[in-house]
């Protein structure tokens, strides 16, 4: 395996004194041709997801699932309870009375989409962790009081110690700093 | 957005004004040459017609108030929408009176002969009979019609004095408004539609009319914003971040109309009782039972399925097209609940059926366009605009 070329370095981190700034350099970041790179906000900001080329998340799909199953699951249950293993005259109803079945049904479907999409979220942001190199970054715990940060990764195929030092510069930051790993 | 708009009407409104007053025009014209061949068929069919158009209008009104006590973009962008929508409440009320023409038609505890025969409806005269139920009717529109008006004002005097005085004085309005609305529309529902089968009762009748009211305002509210979107002034204030949140209120809105549904259905299904089973009954046998499936697929689940989605409540033209299926299965749905009790043989569509809600229609709208176009459509003065505006 080649040896890394930047042992010890995760990205080097441009801080911003408003969102502004910030959009701009994300979407001057982009059109570099940077991939590996990320936001940091006090609060969210739509517009830098979308600079920095964040697509819809596979989310709403694994929670459409959960949903799906939840539903399927909580009605074949009954049914299978109340039509084939313990099959019991009710006032004459049918044996598959749906109408009853709907409530729990109904619960079922909540709940396994809200528990995949809690546990779906999980799996794809890679919560909880315990340690994230930025935090290494001194002036970094302002991001989540009123300071914007951008970083870029040296896992981008295009990082380039000097060459992207100078580009982040370019950007007119309030401070560009090292990340140590 | 240096340029301050004056954010008046477009000039096209008038041209809609127009022919929804021909249409209108046209539409009740033949609807009345059919009251002359068939009063019954056309009393029936026109109280489903102008219950359609007053849920709207009734929908509105507490949608307006939600909105101020609310609060919220969303709100502000259509609440001259909501404001003239309502401002049709009296003349809905006039509309109404050939419904008490043909009263015997529509209501058997209007017709002497089937009060005599049945001793059950002899116990309920008490409080179904005419004068009281046009008292009651009276008191509904004096009472909606005058929160109505009583909000309106305020919000009209705001755009000349720019006091930002009314805007609490319409919140605190609104808070006590909405209360009463719901317990003026479960009354109404009582009188205008169980009691046309005044042996039937469902409890939950009241906020089932009430889950219909909201989803026939949005319905509404939706094609008319698209319109005004694609339209100087207003295609600078609404934006998709708008049409989303009438998107999320109207799919809020069709589940609760779609529990109400399935929780009167579920009790009077679980209670079994004779009394109440008649209801499902017809509308389970025959042709109707088709009616109801429809009612199901397209007043619920499809539309519950398609606004699942972010991207068709981010694109008004879908979600408009959404909304006006709802807008037609609102009609469905009253259909639903009055046709079996008119026609007890079996499924029947009449004529009258479609020209009186297309002659109701073009008069509401004409009015509604009229109204429309008689101030800014956004409050000018209101202090939570610039804000609205900048779209934070």
């Amino acid at each position: 395996m080649e040896p890394r070329r930047h042992v010890g370095l995760y990205g080097l981190m441009a801080e911003f004194d408003n969102s502004e700034q910030l959009i701009r350099a994300s979407h001057e970041a982009r059109a570099k041709g940077y991939r590996k790179l990320d936001a940091f906000t006090p609060y969210p900001i739509e517009e830098v997801s979308e600079a920095l080329g964040h697509h819809g998340s596979k989310l709403p799909l694994i929670v459409l699932i959960g949903g799906i199953l939840g539903a399927l699951g909580g009605f074949g249950l009954q049914y299978w309870v109340s039509v084939i293993e313990y099959p019991l005259n009710v006032g004459g109803r049918p044996l598959n009375s749906w109408i009853a079945f709907i409530p729990v049904t109904f619960e079922t479907t909540i709940l396994l989409a809200s528990l995949s999409a809690v546990l779906g979220m999980l799996a794809l942001n890679g919560l909880p962790k315990p340690y994230h190199p930025v935090f290494n970054a001194e002036r970094f715990a302002l991001a989540s009081r009123d300071r914007y940060f951008l970083c870029i990764e040296t896992a981008d195929p295009g990082f380039d110690r000097q060459g992207t030092e100078s580009f982040v510069k370019g950007l007119d930051p309030g401070g560009v700093y090292e990340v140590e790993n | 957005m240096s340029e301050r708009p004056s954010w008046s009407a477009p000039a096209e409104l008038a041209g809609l004004e127009r022919r929804a007053w021909l249409v209108g025009g046209c539409g009740l014209a033949i609807s009345v040459f059919g009251a002359f061949l068939n009063r019954a068929q056309f009393t029936q069919s026109y109280l489903v017609a102008w219950l359609l158009w007053t849920g709207i209008a009734f929908g509105c009104f507490a949608v307006m108030a939600l909105h101020h006590l609310s609060g919220g973009a969303w709100g502000l962008m259509v609440r001259r929408v909501l404001e003239s929508a309502t401002r049709t409440i009296p003349i809905l009320a006039l509309l109404f009176v050939p419904v008490l023409i043909g009263l015997s038609d529509v209501y058997s505890w209007a017709d002497p002969e089937a009060v005599a025969a049945n001793e059950y409806l002899q116990q309920k005269t008490g409080y179904l009979n005419a004068g009281f139920y046009i008292a009651r009717f009276a008191g509904y529109f004096l009472i909606v019609g005058g929160l109505a008006w009583l909000i309106r004002r305020r919000s009209l005097r705001q755009d000349e004095t720019g006091d930002p005085m009314h805007s609490r004085r319409m919140q605190n309005l609104a808070g006590p408004s909405l209360g009463i609305y719901v317990l003026v529309a479960t009354l109404a529902s009582v009188d205008w539609i169980m009691s046309a089968d005044p042996l039937w009762y469902s409890s939950l009748f009241g906020v089932y009319f009430v889950g219909g009211h909201a989803v026939s305002a949005f319905a509404f509210i939706i094609p008319v914003a698209l319109w005004l979107r694609e339209r100087e002034p207003m295609s600078r204030a609404l934006t998709d971040r708008h049409f989303h949140d009438y998107g999320k209120l109207l799919f809020a809105f069709v589940m609760l109309w779609g529990y109400f549904a399935l929780s009167q259905l579920l009790i009077i299904w679980s209670g079994n009782l004779a009394e109440e089973v008649t209801w499902y009954v017809e509308r389970t046998a025959g042709g109707w039972k088709t009616l109801s499936l429809l009612l199901a697929l397209l007043h619920f689940a499809l539309p519950f399925l398609m606004l699942l989605s972010r991207g068709l409540k981010r694109n008004a033209r879908r979600l408009a097209t959404i909304a006006i299926l709802l807008l037609a299965m609102r009609w469905v749905d009253l259909y639903w609940q009055l046709g079996p009790t008119f026609h007890h043989d079996g499924f029947s569509l009449h004529w009258l059926d479609l020209t009186t809600v297309v002659g109701l229609g073009g008069i509401w709208l004409a009015l509604f366009f009229k109204f429309l176009g008689q101030q800014p459509l956004l409050p000018i003065h209101d202090p939570d605009l610039e804000e609205a505006l900048a779209g934070e």
